[in-house]
């Protein structure tokens, strides 16, 4: 193990290790950030979730956009997996079908970042057992 | 890659005995089985303070809190929650007024009142992970501290956080520091006092176990502003657990540069040795806690000399408890402007209590000073056991009183607890209901001090004894009225004359319970009756003739005798040969006998 040697050296640990207890951090105080909730039932799975959460991960991230990213059981909209929910701060729950990576990233730049909407949104007025 | 999901598990002593490190490892097995190994990481963490519903388990990012959980649940957790986003249902938490189930800590009344300032890595962290620790501004203190401020500089930050000893005495920290520093000597020492002696104390142990470099961190913030380079840690062989994560805890500081020569290049040199109690009460009274760590007996002398200007080996000593230097390094990172906004006018900050006996959750809290008893035993502890009606809180542990339904009100701190008859102490916090007999209660303690009394001094040695002969005498019905006098003149008597806190303190609860439950005296004493129900020599077992039908099979169960009668009629017991063992109440098909 090198030597911290300096304040320089502490911060630099503190960053690499910081993302691994962000998520425990943030997660305490979810209801002040965006949420992002992934189906990720067998139907989810199948049709790509996994890499689609993986790419909301490490992209988030990268934009450094403050969210707790989960996952979730079936939607019930198994036609449109991989189905995501996104909550903002003080604002309704919204679904999105079909979230490839791509769709993904078109979620992060538009809807997360400017606020606009985007294509592919489900309908819903149902509340979730989890609530 | 990072990990998507983590699992923390309690890894402290409590959850640890009900089998949590088999949760770990069965948790690990299953998700190695699903492959999910590299993406969901278990951590054993430290206390989650919620003792009474442990095993906890937590999962994050979703925040999900699971209580009383058994290894055999790993499978369903994973299959259930991680695999499919569902939560275990039967494994949460049940609020205990509405029944229903609660996700979340953030919703339950246990935490939501708490400030988790000296706790705030325990259940967060991995304590054996010192790169965690950083990540949560670990070490950010110390670094600043000796690059960039003076050690009058922290000195004078810690005197205006407010903060007072969480040890017992809650004497002002940053005075102490000052008058340690101000005594000129080639050696200094800082002494950490984790000797935790109170009956049911585990506030202490909780910190060293769950978040090990708090304490280290302060310890040399301290070294750094008094001007000493070694510290010592005096830890009861009876926390192995503690130690070894201390140990570990060293030893990556040391391997980060943390500790040693040179720190961070500031030329600031600190190092830690360990110092093992036997486990005596007295030992965590710092002059008696310095004479154990040289070698010699654990016995108190009188102060002053006090540690600052001659302590260990006679040299300059600052002690401190494992509480007072965990908030230390929150101090130094927030600012005593942040700090000295929490609590009241002259007790800043929060306290750990362990909260324990009659109340529905029983665990480990940190709460803001000023917080009142009512908010920490009716929200936070979530009332009395069994709908019972409260009676008496004790604090202080041997050295405090019992406080009573009128001091529910009082916001806990410093100088209020004293003004109402009891003290802060270390933090035990036990709260009993109306099947407690408060003489008892008094009679239990002083058992524990004359247990613990280390003898040097008469006052302490044989009063204390006298006093303990006394309610034993109350509690057996043969008491007079002139036996309560000389218990207040006696107990008044070794307050002012004893050695050290130990004798000067152990009339407390004795006193207090006089004062706040005259009356339970008095019953004992001329009615020879004990209100609760507890003092056995004072119950009688009788027979209701009404009931009794004469079956003998009561007598053929006294091992004493006492029960004679005519086969067929009714049976009496002779109060005089009656032991009171209780088993004729457990024999009789009847219920034809009852205790008065
Ligand atoms: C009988 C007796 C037992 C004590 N036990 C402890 C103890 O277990 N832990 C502790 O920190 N202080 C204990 N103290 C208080 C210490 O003497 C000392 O005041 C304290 O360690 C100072 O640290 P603080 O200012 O940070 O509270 C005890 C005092 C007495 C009289
Ligand atoms: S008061 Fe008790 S414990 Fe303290 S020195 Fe005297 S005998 Fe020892
Ligand atoms: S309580 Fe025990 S000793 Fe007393 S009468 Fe019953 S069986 Fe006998």
């Amino acid at each position: 193990m090198e030597k911290i040697k300096s304040i320089a050296d502490l911060k630099k640990i503190k960053e690499k290790v910081q993302a691994k207890i962000d998520l425990r951090e943030k997660s305490e105080q979810a209801e002040n950030l965006i949420q992002i909730k992934v189906a990720m039932a067998t139907c989810g799975i199948a049709s790509g979730s996994k890499e689609t959460m993986d790419y909301f991960i490490d992209n988030l991230e990268k934009s450094g956009i403050q969210a707790v990213v989960t996952q979730t059981g079936c939607m019930g909209y198994c036609y449109a997996e991989p189905t995501v929910e996104i909550t903002k701060p003080g604002k309704d729950p919204i679904v999105f079908g079909q979230v490839n990576q791509q769709k993904a990233e078109e979620i992060i730049q538009k809807y997360l970042k400017n606020d606009e909407l985007v294509e592919g949104i489900i309908p819903v007025n149902y509340n979730t057992i989890n609530d | 890659m990072s990990y998507k999901m983590h699992i923390l598990v309690c890894g402290g002593t409590g959850c640890q005995a009900s089998n949590s490190q088999g949760i770990i490892a069965n948790l690990k097995e299953e998700l190695t089985n699903k492959n999910l190994e590299n993406e969901v990481q278990v951590i054993a963490t430290g206390c989650f303070g919620f003792c009474e519903q442990g095993p906890i388990v937590k999962i994050m990012p979703d925040n999900t809190f699971y209580t009383q959980v058994k290894p055999g649940d790993s499978e369903e957790i994973v299959n259930e929650h991680i695999i499919k986003g569902r939560k275990v249902n039967r494994l949460l938490y049940r609020d205990p007024e509405n029944k229903e189930r609660v996700s979340d800590s953030k919703h339950m009344d246990f935490y939501k009142k708490q400030l988790r300032i000296a706790l705030r890595n325990c259940g967060l962290i991995d304590p054996e992970n010192i790169e965690e620790y950083i990540a949560r501004d670990g070490y950010a203190a110390l670094a600043k501290c000796v690059s960039e401020m003076t050690p009058e500089e922290v000195i004078n930050e810690v005197k205006f956080s407010g903060l007072r000893g969480r040890g017992g005495g809650g004497f002002p920290t940053g005075l102490k520091w000052e008058l340690t520093r101000k005594y000129k000597a080639d050696q200094k020492f800082v002494v950490c006092n984790a000797d935790e002696g109170d009956p049911g104390a585990f506030m202490d142990r909780s910190i060293m176990e769950g978040d090990p470099h708090s304490v280290i961190e302060a310890m040399a913030i301290c070294g750094y502003s008094i001007g000493a380079d070694k510290g010592l840690i005096y830890i009861r062989a009876e926390y192995p657990l503690a130690i070894q994560r201390l140990q570990t805890a060293i030893k990556q500081a040391e391997e980060y540069g943390l500790l040693g020569k040179n720190i961070l290049g500031s030329g600031f040199n600190f190092t830690l040795e360990f110092r093992y109690g036997a486990g005596a009460f007295v030992c965590g009274e710092e002059t008696a806690l310095i004479h154990s760590m040289e070698g010699h007996r654990g016995e108190p002398t009188t102060k002053p000399p006090f540690p600052a200007e001659s302590g260990y080996l006679n040299l300059p000593t600052n002690v401190n408890n494992v509480e007072t230097y965990a908030n230390i390094p929150v101090i130094m990172n927030k600012g005593a402007n942040w700090f000295n906004k929490i609590g009241t006018e002259k007790s800043k900050g929060t306290k750990v209590f362990a909260l324990a006996g009659k109340i529905n959750n029983v665990g480990l809290i940190e709460v803001p000073m000023g917080t009142t008893l009512k908010e920490v035993i009716y929200e936070i502890g979530g009332g009395i056991k069994n709908g019972k009606k409260f009676k008496a809180v004790q604090t202080g542990g041997p050295s405090g009183g019992c406080l009573t339904e009128k001091h529910l009100n009082v916001p806990i701190d410093y100088d209020n607890l004293l003004a109402s008859g009891s003290m802060m102490g270390s933090g035990g916090m036990i709260v009993m209901d109306e099947d407690d007999c408060m003489v008892a209660v008094a009679k239990f303690y002083l058992d524990f001090t004359v247990e613990e009394s280390c003898g040097k001094c008469t006052p302490c040695r044989v009063g204390n004894k006298r006093l303990y002969e006394t309610l034993d005498l109350i509690t057996n019905g043969k008491a007079t009225m002139d036996d309560l006098n000389r218990l207040k003149n006696l107990g008044q008597v070794i307050k002012d004359t004893a050695l050290c806190g130990l004798g000067q303190t152990s009339p407390n609860p004795i006193l207090s319970t006089i004062d706040n439950f005259y009356d339970e005296y008095t019953a004992h004493i001329r009615d020879h009756k004990c209100p609760a129900g507890k003092c056995k020599a004072l119950l009688n077992y009788v027979i209701d003739p009404q009931l009794c039908i004469g079956c003998t099979l009561c007598v053929r169960n006294c091992l004493s005798n006492a029960i004679t009668g005519i086969r067929k009629e009714p049976h009496t017991i002779d109060p005089e040969k009656c032991i009171k063992c209780g088993v004729c109440l457990t024999k009789c098909k009847f219920n034809a006998i009852s205790i008065q």
